[in-house]
C-alpha cells in the first residue's frame, strides 16, 4: 500500500518547477509573514507561561509551514475545526492575536468574538474530527458550496473517532479535508509506536478516498495538496486526508520534558529542514526576501505580539458569563447557584 | 380523536417537526430502511427520503459526533442510539463537546441536537438493553434530560426537545412503548420541557418518579386507597421542576421517590437533596427511596427482583406514611 509524496520546496529551499503553485507574491509574503508572525508568538507565549501570566501552552514551533500553508489554502466561509496546536492557522484564518493570547491565558470570553466558521480550539484528542464530518455534511445537505477543514496529530489516528469521522465521511461523501500533524511525536510516544502502519495518509484509503503524505515543513507543497484536496472536495468528489510529514521542535506543552525520551541530534536534524528558512531562500531568490526586509517585518511583528499581549492582559473576565452561557435561557437552579455566588462575590468586594 | 400508542406518538412527533421544519433530520443505525428497531422512524424514509432519514454506520460516537457538527451548521438532526445500554459512547462527544459548545464559544455557537434512545428495564431483554442511564446525563451541565411516561406527553415532549436551542437527551422507556394508547391529537401542541406533572392530586404524601416508574406508582395507588397520595411525574430531569415538589411537599409533609437508577447519587439522591435544603422543616418522615439496586441490571430471570414494582411502591408508601 502507498501514497504519493508531495514536495516542491526542498530543505535547501531549491523549487520543483514543475509543481510551482502560481501565487502571486503578495501571497508568497504573506505566507511568510504569517509563518514569522506564529514564531514570534510561540516565542513570546512560552515566555509568558513561564512568567505565570499563561496557562500550559503547546508550541508549534517547526510546524509553521503544515499550518499555515493548509490556512491559506481554504475559503474564508469553509469550516475550520483545529485541535490546539494550530495558532499559525487561527492567525491565518484572521483570528485577532489579541484573543489567542486572551484564551491561553484563561479567558473563554475571548471565543465569543471569532468569525464564524472558525471552530474553538478542541483539547480533547480526535474529537472534534467528527465534528467537521457532519459540518462538511450540513453544507452538503443545506447546499452549500464550502468544505471543512480539521487538524489532528499523529496521536489522533489511534482514536476511535478518527476512525468514526472517517468512516463517515467515506460513506457520505462529505466535502471533508483532514489535515493530520504528523510531528512524530504524542508527547513522548513516538510515531512508529502509534501505528504499525507505514504511513498515516494511507489509513484513508482504507476508508474509500484519497490520502497523501506532504513535505509539511514546505508550504508550497502543504499549500497545493490542501487547495487541491478543497477544490475536489466542494466540487462533489468527497473527503481527502492530508499528512503533513514535520516535526515538533518543541516540548509537547511547556509542562513537558522532552530530553527524557528523544535524543538532541533529532532535533538538530530536523532544525536543517526549518520551514521558515528554506521559504526565506526562495523569497531571497525571487527577490522579495533581505536582511532589511526581514528587520523590518521583524520588527513590526514583534510590536503587533507586544500590543496583543498587552490587550490581552487588560482582558477582565465576567463572572456572570460562569452561568450565562449554559443553557439559552437559564433554568432556576442556575439562578440560584449564580446568585449565590454573586452574594459571596460581593461580600469580599465589601472587606 | 385517535389513540395512539407511545411508538406512534413519537412517530407522529417526528412526521411533523419534519414537514414543518426542512431542517430537521433523523440519523442512527437502522432508523431509514428498517424504520428502527422499535419502529419509532417507521415510514420517515419514504416520506423524506435518504438525505433527512439517514442509516448510519455502526458507530455512536460518529452518530453524536457527527450530529454535533451538523447542529453548529444549522441543522436540527434527532439522532438515535439503538439501546441505551450503547449511550455510554456517546457521553465523550456529549460532555466533551455537545454539552459546552455554547459555554466554550460564549454564545457563537450552539448545539440543538436530541438524542433519542429507548430506556430501561421491564421487557426480558438481553444484557446492556435493560438499563436506566439518565443519571450519567443528568450530570453534566448543557444538557437537558427528558424522559416521557406517556404517549400524548412523548409527542409533546419531542417536539419541545427538537425546538430547544440547547442539546436533549430524550429516553423512550421501551417498557411503555406499547403498553396503552391514550388520545394524541395531529398537529401542533408541546408540552414544555422543565415541568412536571401531578398525575393524582393528594394531601398525605408525596410520590415523585418519571417514566415507567410513574406507571408503576399509578398501579401502586389502588393497593393504598385509603391514603391521598400526590404522584409527580417529573418527565424533565434536567433541568428538574423543583418547585413542583417542593409546593408539593410543603402540603404533603412526607415523600417517596421511586426510580429505576441504581441509588447511589442516582437522580433520587438529587430529589432529597432538593427537599433537604427547601422544604426541611415540612417534613414529618424521612424521605424514602425506591430505585434500582447498587448492582448491574440483571438478566430476565431476576429483573423482577431489580425493578420495583406495584407492591414494593405501595409498601413504600405506607412505610413513609407509619413513621
Amino acid at each position: 500500500m502507498s501514497v504519493d509524496w508531495l514536495q516542491i520546496l526542498d530543505a535547501e529551499g531549491n523549487v520543483e518547477e514543475d509543481l510551482e503553485p502560481k501565487l502571486d507574491n503578495g501571497m508568497l509574503e504573506k505566507f511568510y509573514r504569517t509563518m514569522v508572525l506564529t514564531r514570534l508568538f510561540d516565542d513570546k507565549a512560552l515566555k509568558l507561561q513561564r512568567q505565570g501570566r499563561m496557562l500550559t501552552y503547546g508550541s508549534s514551533l517547526g510546524q509553521e509551514a503544515s499550518v499555515i500553508g493548509s490556512a491559506y489554502a481554504m475559503n474564508p466561509d469553509d469550516w475550520f475545526f483545529p485541535s490546539f496546536r494550530e495558532h499559525g492557522a487561527q492567525i491565518a484564518r484572521g483570528i485577532p492575536l489579541k484573543l489567542l493570547y486572551t484564551y491561553w491565558m484563561g479567558h473563554e470570553d475571548a471565543n465569543l468574538s471569532l468569525p464564524y466558521r472558525n471552530f474553538p480550539v478542541a483539547i480533547p484528542v480526535s474529537t472534534q474530527i467528527p465534528h467537521a464530518v457532519g459540518a462538511a455534511w450540513a453544507a452538503k445537505i443545506l447546499k452549500q458550496n464550502i468544505a471543512s477543514v480539521v487538524y489532528f496529530g499523529d496521536g489522533a489516528t489511534s482514536e476511535g473517532d478518527f476512525h468514526e469521522g472517517l468512516n463517515f465521511a467515506g460513506v457520505f461523501k462529505t466535502p471533508t479535508v483532514f489535515i493530520c500533524q504528523n510531528n512524530q511525536y504524542a508527547i513522548s510516544m513516538p510515531r512508529e509506536r502509534q501505528t504499525a502502519s507505514k504511513t498515516l495518509a494511507q489509513k484513508a484509503l482504507a476508508y474509500g478516498f484519497e490520502g497523501v503524505q506532504v513535505d509539511g515543513n514546505d508550504v508550497l507543497a502543504v499549500y497545493s495538496a490542501t487547495k487541491a484536496a478543497l477544490d475536489k472536495a466542494r466540487a462533489g468528489g468527497g473527503p481527502a486526508m492530508i499528512e503533513c510529514f514535520t516535526y515538533r521542535m518543541s516540548a509537547h506543552t511547556t509542562s513537558d520534558d522532552p530530553t527524557k525520551y528523544r535524543q538532541m541530534a533529532e532535533v538538530e536534524e530536523w532544525k536543517k529542514k526549518d520551514p521558515i528558512k528554506r521559504f526565506q531562500i526562495y523569497l531571497s531568490k525571487k527577490g522579495i526576501w533581505s536582511q532589511d526586509y526581514e528587520n523590518n517585518l521583524t520588527k513590526e511583528l514583534t510590536e503587533q505580539v507586544e500590543k496583543a499581549v498587552e490587550e490581552a492582559e487588560s482582558f477582565k473576565p465576567d463572572v456572570e458569563n460562569m452561568f450565562r452561557y449554559v443553557y439559552a435561557e437559564m433554568p432556576p437552579h442556575l439562578r440560584e447557584q449564580k446568585d449565590e455566588l454573586l452574594a459571596y462575590v460581593s461580600k469580599k468586594m465589601g472587606r | 380523536m385517535a389513540k395512539f400508542n407511545m411508538v406512534q406518538a413519537l412517530n407522529l412527533a417526528l412526521r411533523e417537526e419534519m414537514e414543518r421544519d426542512p431542517t430537521v433530520l433523523v440519523m442512527g443505525e437502522d432508523v431509514g430502511v428498517d424504520g428502527g428497531v422499535f419502529r419509532v422512524t417507521e415510514g420517515l424514509l419514504n416520506k423524506f427520503g435518504s438525505e433527512r432519514v439517514i442509516d448510519t454506520p455502526l458507530a455512536e460516537s460518529g452518530i453524536v459526533g457527527t450530529a454535533i457538527g451538523m447542529a453548529v451548521s444549522g441543522l436540527k438532526p434527532v439522532a438515535e442510539i439503538q439501546f441505551e445500554g450503547f449511550s455510554y459512547l456517546t457521553i465523550d462527544q456529549l460532555a466533551a463537546h455537545a454539552s459546552r459548545i455554547r459555554y466554550r464559544s460564549r454564545g457563537t455557537y450552539h448545539c440543538p441536537l436530541v438524542m433519542r434512545s429507548p430506556y430501561g428495564g421491564g421487557v426480558k431483554a438481553l444484557e446492556h438493553h435493560s438499563e436506566a442511564v439518565a443519571t450519567f446525563f443528568i450530570h453534566i451541565p448543557g444538557l437537558k434530560v427528558v424522559i416521557p411516561s406517556s404517549p400524548y406527553d412523548a409527542k409533546g415532549l419531542l417536539i419541545s426537545a427538537i425546538r430547544d436551542p440547547d442539546p436533549v437527551i430524550f429516553f423512550e422507556p421501551k417498557r411503555l412503548y406499547r403498553a396503552f394508547r391514550e388520545e394524541v391529537p395531529e398537529g401542533e401542541y408541546t408540552v414544555p420541557l422543565g415541568e412536571g406533572k401531578k398525575l393524582t392530586e393528594g394531601d398525605d404524601i408525596t410520590l415523585i418518579s418519571w417514566g415507567s416508574m410513574a406507571r408503576v406508582c399509578l398501579e401502586a395507588l389502588q393497593q393504598v386507597k385509603d391514603v391521598s397520595v400526590e404522584l409527580i411525574d417529573l418527565r424533565t430531569l434536567s433541568p428538574m421542576d423543583e418547585r413542583i415538589i417542593i409546593e408539593s411537599i410543603k402540603k404533603t409533609g412526607r415523600a417517596a421517590v421511586v426510580h429505576e437508577e441504581p441509588r447511589t447519587l442516582g437522580p433520587g439522591a438529587e430529589v432529597v437533596a432538593r427537599i433537604n435544603e427547601k422544604a426541611f422543616l415540612y417534613l414529618e418522615a424521612p424521605v424514602k427511596r425506591l430505585t434500582g439496586y447498587d448492582v448491574p441490571v440483571p438478566l430476565p430471570k431476576l429483573e423482577d427482583y431489580y425493578l420495583p414494582d406495584a407492591e414494593r411502591v405501595a409498601d413504600a408508601i405506607k412505610e413513609v406514611m407509619a413513621f
